[in-house]
């Protein structure tokens, strides 16, 4: 079958969306990482700041992540006509 | 139960599970009762084995079925927050469960690694595989790569890494089922490897998938609130907040505060501490002459009569070591463990520390400037290892876990693409509940043996202490080394999976919660092993049978051989787990780098790039299996390779840094040289981008 053009800018904002959490999971995780021994100078609420982020920010942020991507993208479903039917 | 509609099945599934929930809290309550009118722990045991592996198996029969794709995939109507909770279930295994409070006590922030590791993955499973995987609907994951790419080889490809991958996971879990098992009613090791085998069938062999997601469903619950209940008590009990992962930060800065008196001897603990360190010392000094001794004998030619001497002197005990090499493997290890003993404490918030050289150096008088800078380029060689160490195993941690088929298998069973989403955030959500209590909990322990347990006397032990050190002396070992009748922490030494087992009676709970404890890890390990066997089976019944050698098979015939390779693959797995495998940990980190390497790049690149083809997933997937497999070997002892031949330091177990790159690079070079794929295979590729697309393909299985 022919793709449209709305069917290809669908497949564009979708690559675009998991680029940028994409992104966002790369900084809290890796660039987090990388600079530990000098974040954890951050004591925030007595938990220094790369050892907070290990042990629950980085995991906050990734649920937030998948919760923002399922919502995003079923609405970009709809808005593209391309959902599915409901039961 | 076919009649429902998608909503009222959810509904009704919602009740059940709350009544199973309710219900599963009465029988704790009842059990805690009866324990109180005298109900012998053993019988707790018991009781809880019992009753939860026939929990199992009730609903292992009620879900038995003859139908394809029930057995295969649940009968794709698993809704998303159920789906959630029984990939939670399948991804957390004992080792989660029992063995990451652990690793986190012992290793700190570097252990942190697993933790992000295995939570990070999700990010990956929801942006880059599972709607596509939905969408695509068929029954397991060497079908995705046998239809994408075209052909029998990358199946088989598919077929062979699953198994590999798989495998080494499946005879962990088995090996922790028996573990757990042992522990709860006495039995042996191995009788209990084939009890829990038992219970492992009984969930999966009649009715597949579908028994084994129901099944997995009702261990999460159970699992997660036998984590909770300890962890909260215990933060109640010792910080007066009921909330341990907010309160723990303050506890944290008390850990730390108490870590710097430790290692500083002005102070009365620090001074205390050095005393036992000293005693290390000279034990460790004193074994090391003893050594030197053995081999200077040994090279006149009177090593035997030194050792027939070395035997009288100890009073010839039984356990004497039989040979020479024993003698002095033996005195090596207690050396080792005193030269460790004898170190200063760890930091546990400290990322990456050094050696200590420049600490050393700076204590010692005669040191030049020279000597300190090099030492402290020493330091920072340590660091910038351990910085790399860590970076290459989280990401083969979380790619692993993007790859590993018993959990990309899961995504297929949902009723649609929209819940395939919907779904991983559920599964990191119910996932991330157990993840995040657990750094919480290691430092409220390390607390209290810092806290209470360091500077306690001897002669009056802590309860939780005495009993574990009478119980089992690989978890708990105490000895007053430095004779002074006061616990140092130098003294103390823990085995990490004492975490987990020893907080309900050290927040002074009754036996009952224990017994709840090892219910839960019981229901962490069966889970995980029942989601792994299936795949495995399914590996072989679908991808290799059904689909290779006799596609005109008829349902019942299908379904047969499947049972059948299920139950063949779980006795060969629990006779591998009996024969008790030293290296399993280490198997179960070499199953994600594996699976990194093999599967990441073919599924990823087979949904992004519509021009991958045939030959590049054969070269990449091989080359990156290849790579990883040859550097584990050349590296990792157990295969006879030597720590010399590592590549910039980096550990046998993140192999997949290696091989994940050599994956992608050759499903590109592949594809490039060869024909762009065919016209059927570019529409299979639009068919799974979009969740609906009018006049579309359809790759549903049946």
């Amino acid at each position: 079958m022919q793709l449209s053009e709305r069917h290809h800018e669908y497949w564009r904002k979708n690559l675009r969306l998991t680029a940028v959490l994409l992104a966002i999971w790369f900084v809290v995780t890796f660039v987090v990482i990388y600079f530990a021994p000098q974040l954890n100078n951050i004591v925030i609420l007595g938990f220094p700041f790369a050892f907070y982020m290990g042990a629950q920010g980085a995991l906050i942020i990734y649920v937030l992540i998948i919760w923002f991507y399922q919502h995003r993208m079923n609405q970009l479903d709809k808005e593209y006509g391309v959902h599915e039917g409901d039961e | 139960m076919t009649a429902l509609t998608q909503s009222q099945f959810y509904q009704q599934l919602k009740k059940y599970y709350t009544f199973y929930t309710g219900g599963f809290i009465l029988f704790v309550i009842a059990l805690a009762i009866l324990e109180q009118m005298g109900l012998p722990p053993k019988w707790v045991g018991y009781i809880f084995l019992g009753a939860t592996i026939a929990l199992y198996a009730g609903i292992g029969i009620m879900s038995k079925t003859a139908d394809v794709s029930e057995y295969y995939v649940a009968g794709r109507r698993v809704p998303a927050l159920f789906n959630g909770m029984a990939t939670g279930a399948d991804w957390m295994s004992a080792a989660s469960f029992i063995g990451m409070a652990g690793t986190l006590y012992l290793a700190g922030y570097d252990g942190l690694a697993f933790v992000m590791g295995w939570t990070g993955g999700y990010v990956l499973v929801a942006l880059f595989l599972a709607p596509y995987l939905r969408k695509f609907g068929q029954f397991t994951i060497p079908d995705f790569l046998g239809t994408r790419y075209g052909g029998n080889l990358p199946r088989t490809i598919g077929v062979i890494a699953a198994i590999i991958c798989s495998f080494t996971y499946v005879v962990a879990q088995i090996y922790g089922v028996g573990i757990i098992t042992a522990r709860l009613t006495g039995l042996e090791f191995q009788v209990g490897v084939f009890v829990g085998l038992a219970g492992i069938l009984v969930c999966s062999f009649l009715g597949g998938m579908r028994a084994v997601t129901w099944t997995q469903v009702a261990q999460y619950i159970i699992l997660i609130i036998a984590y909770m209940i300890p962890v909260v008590w215990l933060s109640v009990s010792h910080t007066g907040n009921p909330i341990p992962q907010v309160v723990y930060g303050q506890v944290l800065q008390q850990v730390t505060q108490l870590e710097n008196e430790f290692n500083n001897p002005d102070t009365a603990k620090g001074a205390a501490e050095a005393s036992a360190r000293a005693a290390h010392r000279a034990k460790q000094e004193s074994l090391e002459a003893k050594i030197a001794a053995l081999d200077a004998a040994v090279a006149d030619g009177t090593g035997a009569a030194f050792f027939e001497a070395q035997r009288t002197e100890a009073g010839n005990p039984a356990d004497f070591p039989a040979t020479i090499d024993a003698l002095k493997e033996q005195w090596k290890k207690g050396a080792e463990g005193a030269k460790k003993a004898s170190g200063p404490v760890s930091a546990h918030a400290t990322a990456f520390a050094g050696k200590g050289a420049e600490a050393k150096a700076r204590a010692n008088p005669d040191a030049t400037e020279a000597d300190i800078a090099a030492a402290r380029a020493e330091d920072q060689a340590e660091t910038d290892k351990k910085r790399r160490n860590f970076i290459a195993l989280v990401l083969c941690l979380m790619v692993g876990t993007a790859s590993l088929p018993h959990i990309l298998m899961r995504y297929y069973t949902t009723p649609s693409v929209r819940d395939a989403r919907k779904s991983v955030f559920w599964s990191l959500f119910f996932i991330f509940l157990l993840y995040f209590t657990a750094p919480a909990l290691a430092v409220l322990v390390k607390f209290e043996v810092y806290n209470n347990l360091v500077g306690s006397s001897f002669a009056t032990l802590p309860a939780w202490v005495a009993n574990w050190s009478a119980v089992d002396a690989t978890l708990m070992k105490i000895v007053d080394v430095n004779l002074d009748g006061i616990v140092q922490l130098a003294e103390i030494t823990i085995g990490g999976d004492l975490i987990v087992l020893a907080t309900p009676e050290i927040a002074g709970l009754p036996y009952v919660i224990s017994g709840m404890v090892a219910a839960g890890g019981l229901a962490a390990a069966l889970s995980t092993a029942d989601g792994l066997l299936l795949t495995i089976a399914n590996a072989l019944s679908h991808d290799v049978y059904y689909k290779m050698i006799d596609p005109k098979a008829s349902t019942v015939r299908r379904l047969a051989i499947s049972k059948g390779l299920l139950l063949v693959v779980a006795l060969f797995a629990a006779y591998t787990a009996s024969l008790k495998p030293g290296d399993i940990l280490f198997l179960v980190g070499a199953a994600f780098s594996l699976a990194a390497s093999a599967f990441f790049p073919a599924l990823v690149l087979g949904v992004f790039w519509r021009r991958a083809n045939y030959l590049g997933a054969v070269i990449g997937m091989l080359a990156g299996l290849v790579v990883c497999m040859y550097y584990m070997v050349i590296t990792y002892p157990f295969f006879g390779g030597v720590p010399e031949n590592q590549w910039f330091g980096i550990a046998p177990i993140s192999a997949g840094i290696f091989g994940m790159p050599v994956g992608f690079i050759g499903v590109i070079v592949g594809s490039l040289i060869s024909r762009a794929p065919s016209q059927e295979i570019q529409q299979l590729v639009d068919h799974v981008r979009y969740p609906s697309l009018e006049g579309d393909i359809d790759t549903r299985a049946a």
